[in-house]
């Protein structure tokens, strides 16, 4: 009889569960798979872990539950007195040390991925400015800075009486995009005129902190052309909101015909060369501290 | 050392008072105090004024973000905001609240007449309301409050105008109260018990107290060094962290995080220690697994100081160091888990009852468990290059400082209000409070994990249009769970002043010294050391 009240019971509570659970996923909105590899197995590691968690959050709370509905002493159960079992207290030690190698490998494996930026056919070098970013691509005589677009920053100011709704792209639009090529894989260069930012496009995969004295590296290869957004993700100061990041990615032979109209640009007829002239002054260790 | 004492107070016992009479009255019993119970009375009362008070700040910062575009406070103001309202929580009213509860309970848990160095328990408690009115004071100068983030990254807190030094001598003086009540916790622990205490008969709270003290001792002067360094760049011309003079910035956010995740627990073991009071107390069951709670507890002490780098995998870290702070933060989650299996255990087959206290100490298993496990997300460094100083960090560690430490601080409350005051708390109003501030927490706070994942920053006074329905749910959360606040602040100040009579033992199934005294708790007890047998020992558990 007792045994059957279990059953019952835990049936029952794993069933609203996974309702919840459910209703959880089906409402809110969930991290991005992104354009690149790494977007893609960031994507899938969290969904991984997100899973593992539920199921031993089901399983946790489901036996609390239980143990709430039948426990309780208005049902006029008497309290046992057990205090140990060491085969449980072995067992639920063991399991999580299991679990969390399993999740370990993968992640290992992605961060190694992400780690090893040799072999990029072209750099862009990246600064943090209070509150704007410039891009220069190396090599070519190009860059420029970016900064928010005019309308949103009319629209944001305390009180304009503009409702956010009715600009496109709403804080995340700039006067001058950062245009790269797909398929290519670029090295950037993340360093910072002042304080300490991050730059970070979610459809990318991943986020890295520009700090002054300090040349960070990460990298990208874009698959499909497009235009991606993300913000500055390091508290900068009173407009650390306000400094997007625009990425435009274009086929190879689109992106070479932009890259050459730019003003300043004096001339590499390759891309694939310009990242051999810096390869050679930079290290690919991930810090260097700059002269500057 | 007795036999001095009793030959002092026989000399001065004609004309001064004698300390078997009660409460001395007026104002100045609170200044002078050198009682436990009224130090411990003035922690927690402070540290709800200054949970009202940061509250009050992060409705601020929901109101702003109730829609998108700036309609209320300008984005300086609104860092401001931020970094205050996370300054006064965590030293304001987090810490001060355990050590209020320690105050009043550690002696009257070991069977201690006091705490061991009663005069500077009142010093340390009475620099903090001097601490923070400096530390709010800044917001009223002309350069205006710290708004660089409670974590004061340079090179942009020394952008902070003249207020920097006043902020910092604020902390240097919340990190004196905080050594000052730890050395006071661990000298009364270890010197005070009474005959037959020993270690492992102590109950669990003053476990976890004892193990948070030792990390209060270790990395408060850790954050005094480095917030030293920040005053002499802004002031004095040194470059510690500017690295056109040859320091690093990176560094800094190495000091902070050595002090600032064991600092994480610190505000979390007590309340594992309070948690594991209650869920016994109310399934009428020992506490399962007791001596696997205390080494638990010491291992995630020790793990506290070998994880700091997890709240920096962005700064460019090399693989090697990138690979250590991952698999260490991901070994937290064993010792973490064995206490919340502990804790279901305890309720199992047990018979339990559901008074106020039970059930935030229910909803804290749960929510600290989702915290939890957003930790274990946040750990997975491929996925955290996304997850990183985004809302997804936000609803994490407001799950594990919110539905986690100040849900159990609350639980605390409502246990062992009826023996400080001796009366009964309204168990229908308690009932009320906690149901609306577990729904309104979640409203608040979950829609937060989403944010984050769809890609907003933390820390942004504005956002972009697709961020708006979460943002306004979360706000909406926000006022209904500070609301909900009033009401408990309303319940305890009705308790203080009247209401049904508590017994000694107050709930059925308490086990333990404090519920041997009467309620309310005499202002002198244990006077005499009581004899500990196995019938008060806090869990049952003598057998381990």
């Amino acid at each position: 009889m007792k045994n059957q009240n279990i059953v019952i019971v835990s049936i029952a509570v794993l069933a609203g569960m996974l309702l919840a659970v459910w209703g959880m996923f089906a409402l809110g909105d969930n991290m991005p798979r992104g354009v690149t590899e790494f977007s893609q197995t960031a994507y899938d590691l969290h969904m991984l872990i997100l899973w593992i968690c539920v199921v031993i959050g089901v399983l946790v709370f489901g036996a609390m539950f239980v143990s709430i509905i039948l426990h309780r002493k208005s049902n006029g159960v008497e309290a046992a007195q057990f205090t140990h079992s060491t085969k449980a207290e072995i067992a639920w030690t063991a399991i999580p040390i299991l679990i969390l190698i399993l999740m370990a490998v993968p992640a290992t494996r992605a961060l190694i991925l992400m780690e090893t930026s040799e072999g990029a056919e072209m750099d862009i070098k990246i600064t943090g400015y209070q509150w704007k970013w410039k891009y220069e691509y190396m090599d070519t005589g190009v860059s420029f800075i970016s900064s928010l677009a005019q309308d949103s920053d009319i629209a944001r100011q305390l009180n304009s009486g503009i409702d956010p709704t009715t600009v496109d792209n709403y804080l995340l639009e700039v006067d001058n995009a950062l245009v790269v090529p797909t398929d290519t894989k670029i090295r950037l260069l993340l360093t910072s005129g002042d304080v300490i930012h991050s730059w970070w496009v979610p459809e990318l995969g991943w986020k890295r902190d520009a700090i002054p004295g300090i040349v960070n590296t990460a990298w990208t290869s874009i698959s499909e052309p497009g235009t991606y957004r993300g913000q500055c993700a390091e508290l900068c100061g009173k407009d650390h909101g306000f400094m997007p990041v625009v990425v435009i990615a274009k086929p190879r032979a689109e992106f070479e015909q932009w890259l050459a109209q730019q003003p300043g640009y004096t001339g590499s007829d390759d891309v694939s060369a310009l990242a051999q002239d810096t390869a050679d002054d930079m290290t690919t260790s991930p810090e260097v501290a700059l002269a500057d | 050392m007795s036999s001095n004492t009793a030959a002092a107070h026989d000399h001065t016992h004609d004309h001064t008072h004698d300390d078997h009479h009660g409460a001395p009255k007026g104002l100045l019993r609170w200044v002078f105090t050198t009682n436990h119970k009224d130090i411990g009375t003035l922690y927690l009362v402070f540290s709800l004024l200054m949970f009202l008070i940061g509250g009050g700040m992060a409705l601020i910062i929901r109101a702003e973000l109730f829609q998108p575009g700036l309609q209320l406070v300008n984005p300086e103001f609104f860092n401001q905001m931020t970094t205050m309202h996370a300054l006064v929580m965590i030293f304001g009213a987090v810490m001060p609240a355990f050590v209020g509860l320690a105050n009043w309970m550690i002696p009257m848990m070991i069977g201690a007449p006091d705490m061991a160095l009663p005069r500077m328990n009142n010093w340390s408690f009475w620099i903090l309301p001097f601490a923070f009115t400096m530390l709010i004071g800044t917001l009223f100068m002309p350069s205006g409050g710290p708004a660089g983030g409670w974590t004061l990254y340079p090179p942009l807190s020394l952008q902070t105008g003249n207020s920097f030094a006043f902020v910092i001598f604020a902390i240097h003086m919340l990190g004196i109260s905080s050594i000052m009540g730890a050395i006071n916790v661990i000298a009364t622990i270890l010197n005070m018990r009474a005959p037959g205490m020993t270690l492992l008969r102590m109950p669990l709270f003053v476990w976890s107290w004892l193990i948070t003290a030792f990390l209060l001792i270790a990395v408060m002067p850790v954050l005094a060094g480095a917030v030293t360094m920040l005053l002499t760049d802004r002031f004095f011309d040194t470059t510690f962290f500017s690295a056109a003079g040859g320091g690093d910035p990176v560094m800094f956010q190495h000091i902070f995080w050595f002090f600032g995740h064991p600092e994480v627990y610190i505000m979390i073991l007590p309340a594992f220690g309070i948690i594991s009071e209650i869920i016994p107390t109310f399934a009428r069951k020992p506490l399962f697994g007791y001596t696997a709670m205390v080494y638990a507890t010491a291992s995630i002490a020790f793990l506290s100081f070998i994880v700091w780098a997890h709240h920096m995998f962005t700064v460019g870290m090399p693989l090697g160091a990138e690979l250590f702070f991952m698999y260490a933060t991901m070994v937290i989650a064993v010792p973490t888990g064995v206490k919340v299996f502990n804790w279901v255990s305890t309720m199992w087959r047990g018979a339990m009852t559901f008074e106020t206290p039970m059930l935030f100490a229910l909803a804290f298993v749960i929510l600290f468990t989702i915290g939890g496990f957003s930790g274990l997300m946040l750990a997975i460094v491929p996925a955290d290059f996304q997850y990183h100083d985004t809302y997804f960090v936000v609803a994490h560690f407001h799950y594990v400082l919110v539905t986690g430490a100040v849900f159990a601080i609350i639980a605390a409350a409502y246990y062992w209000l009826p023996k400080w005051t001796g009366n009964m708390y309204n168990e229908r109003l308690g009932k009320i409070h906690f149901w609306w501030s577990v729904i309104s927490v979640n409203v608040l706070f979950f829609p937060q994990h989403y944010l984050g994942l769809a890609g907003m920053p933390r820390r942004i006074p504005d956002y972009a249009v697709q961020f708006a329905d979460y943002n306004m749910i979360s706000s909406i959360g926000g006022f209904a769970f500070g609301l909900a606040q009033l009401l408990f602040a309303f319940i305890v100040w009705q308790c203080a002043r009247g209401g049904v009579k508590a017994t000694a033992q107050v709930w059925e199934g308490a086990k333990g010294l404090e519920w041997t005294l009467p309620s309310p708790a005499p202002y002198h007890t244990f006077d005499e050391p009581p004899k500990i047998d196995d019938s008060v020992v806090a869990h049952g558990d003598v057998a381990h």
